[in-house]
């Protein structure tokens, strides 16, 4: 079953990789993609650059664009497996990260932490909005299997209710606070769009942390998720254990959404269309379509936020753009398949 | 029964509460292999609480079952897995998998997880789709297939699980007639030539006297009677246990007990 798929996966890295390269170099002082690497070069063995470089591109492409660029990427690849996982446990091709309330309670932990900066009451910004976003989003992970814990086997429908209705508490929730926040409710509108600017190294770093052994865990469970597609009694007939693995794949999934959310802002349809679409081309088998999300989901949001970035004459928060676009083109999608099933 | 042949199940004292709608209480259980048992018994009797107690799904909050001589709590959900196989009632798949990867993942116990399955985990996939006749179907997306073709594909699933025991939960409740004698054939085919246990929650009562050597009564979360089917299934238990006036017509050699309802 598993013959051709690792090429298609290093097609996608490859990919990932000079997408990367080229947008290092693009934006308002171009560097030719070769330079970028030359750069790159040199500071992985640690020495200097010859004289033919200019001196202003290290400090460009080390502080100022790759801590955007993959913070953007990683983000882009979290959301996208957290989509791919959630879609996979609650038997719902149309769910996402956000399905559970997780973005909800990250924008409200963000919007508390701001209106607490507004009113003077809190430390810097830069610590407490990811710090706040990403313990708001826990506690509405925890809200949300504690509603639907009385259901022992945790199933698809009720988990989503749960989330549903934890969502539609914390928007009023939020509603409130830009109330509270009056005249300067302009700075949670702009965090609740979702921006990578200014993200630096420690984002990266921090985002790397959760999103990497998050990933490692999805792809050990991959397996037993084909087999839950199944369905919980036959998946426990086949020896799986799917209480289990649901528990440890949402709270992985979660924590992922979690800390992505709490850099970003809120960014969505990337968790949604990225597995969509690539169910549609390489099949339902979660060993494959997991790896394969992360590299197209950093693909898709480094395109995008490259797009924000270096062309558009004004930079559009990215929330805004991945939803402008990733919306019409979801509704496509989903129109064309559902007559090409009648047909 | 043969009383030389050792247990498969034995039941004892087993009470299981969970909603209102399906409790067990005091079930005491003892079944042969190589056996089709048919489990009847009205709406929320208790039939699919007691599958999913036998397949170790759900646990009994008292009383214990000891599965070929040990607890079945105390096997592995592995190790169980390629003793038992469970064929479900409905089947609903969001996913595009292809007819053959489905049956393949009735080979999940016994390959690894890294690993590729092989030639013998592949000859039994093939095995199984022979003899529910879905090779030609071998590529097709299990989301198009019609809901007799599904629960072909369903059955050929736990068939590649190749247990000793299978479980069949109205496993032909949805299908037309033709397709649920036929998958009915095929099941008891397998107990008689290849020795295996199947234990079917069966509506059709019709059905369990055609198909089945024993059948369990379950009525109101109790075992209402178990026995040979010519012996239990009379006119007097179908009037208790469903409130239903029927005539058995008793088995001749050439055909099973045959069930008259009177309908008035």
């Amino acid at each position: 079953m598993l013959s051709k798929p690792p090429l298609i996966l290093i097609a996608l890295g490859l990919f990932l990789a000079v997408a990367i390269i080229l947008a290092t170099g693009m934006g308002f002082l171009a560097i030719a993609p070769l330079e970028v690497i030359q750069v790159l070069w040199a500071k992985a063995r640690g020495v200097g650059l010859g004289a033919d470089i200019n001196p202003t591109f290290p400090f460009v492409v080390m502080e100022v664009r790759l801590p955007r660029i993959l913070a953007a990427a990683i983000v882009g690849g979290g959301l996208a497996v957290a989509g791919a996982v959630f879609q996979a446990i609650l038997l719902n091709p149309l769910a996402d990260p956000y399905t559970l309330g997780v973005s909800s309670g990250a924008a409200f932990g963000a919007s508390l932490a701001l209106v607490l900066g507004i009113l003077g009451i809190t430390v810097s910004p830069l610590v407490s909005v990811p710090l706040f976003a990403f313990l708001g989003a826990m506690a509405t992970l925890a809200a949300v299997f504690a509603l639907a814990a009385p259901d022992g086997r945790l199933s698809s429908n009720t988990l989503i209710l749960s989330g549903v209705i934890v969502a539609a508490i914390l928007s009023a929730g939020i509603g409130f606070i830009k109330y509270l926040a009056d005249e300067q409710v302009g700075v949670i509108i702009f965090w609740l769009m979702g921006s990578f600017v200014g993200k630096t190294w420690h984002d990266v770093a921090l985002t790397t942390i959760f999103v990497l052994p998050g990933l490692l865990v999805m792809l050990y469970f991959a397996r037993d998720l084909n087999v839950m597609a199944l369905g919980g009694r036959t998946a426990d007939t086949l020896g799986v254990d799917s209480r289990r693995v649901k528990k440890i794949l949402l709270l992985c999934a979660s924590l992922m959404t979690a800390i992505c959310v709490s850099v970003s802002g809120i960014i969505g349809f990337v968790g949604l269309i990225v597995p969509h679409l690539l169910r549609l081309i390489l099949g339902p088998d979660n060993r494959l379509l997991i790896p394969a999300c992360f590299f197209g989901g950093a693909i898709l949001l480094l395109t995008a936020d490259t797009i924000t970035r270096a062309w558009l004459p004004t930079e559009l928060p990215i929330g805004v753009l991945t939803s402008l676009i990733g919306g019409p083109f979801f509704c496509y999608i989903f129109r064309k398949k559902q007559l090409g099933q009648r047909s | 029964m043969n009383t030389h042949v050792a247990p498969l199940f034995v039941v004892s004292k087993g009470c299981f509460a969970y909603r209102a709608d399906n409790v067990l209480r005091d079930i005491d259980l003892c079944l042969a292999p190589g056996q089709f048992y048919g489990l009847i018994g009205p709406n929320g009797s208790g039939k699919t609480t007691l599958l999913d107690l036998l397949t170790a799904t759900r646990s009994l909050h008292s009383g214990q079952i000891i599965f070929q001589g040990k607890a079945l709590g105390d096997y592995s959900k592995k190790e169980l897995a390629t003793r038992i196989a469970l064929v479900p009632q409905q089947f609903t798949m969001g996913f595009d998998f292809t007819v053959a990867d489905l049956v393949l993942m009735g080979r999940y116990p016994y390959i690894h997880r890294f690993s590729n399955p092989s030639t013998r985990d592949l000859d039994l996939v093939d095995e199984a789709m022979a003899v529910m006749q879905i090779q030609a179907l071998r590529h097709r997306l299990i989301t198009n297939l019609s809901g007799g073709e599904k629960q072909r594909v369903v059955v050929a699933r736990a068939l590649a699980q190749d247990t000793e025991v299978l479980v069949l939960d109205e496993a032909t409740a949805n299908l037309d007639i033709h397709h649920t004698i036929e998958i009915m054939h095929v099941i008891r085919k397998l107990v008689r030539d290849q020795g295996r246990t199947v234990i079917a929650a069966i509506h059709d009562l019709n059905l369990a006297a055609a198909f089945c050597d024993q059948v369990i009564v379950l009525k109101e979360g109790r075992i209402f009677s178990v026995g040979p089917v010519a012996e239990v299934l009379t006119s007097q238990l179908i009037a208790e246990v469903f409130q239903v006036e029927a005539q058995v017509q008793a088995a001749t050699p050439d055909h099973p007990p045959q069930i008259h309802y009177t309908l008035s």
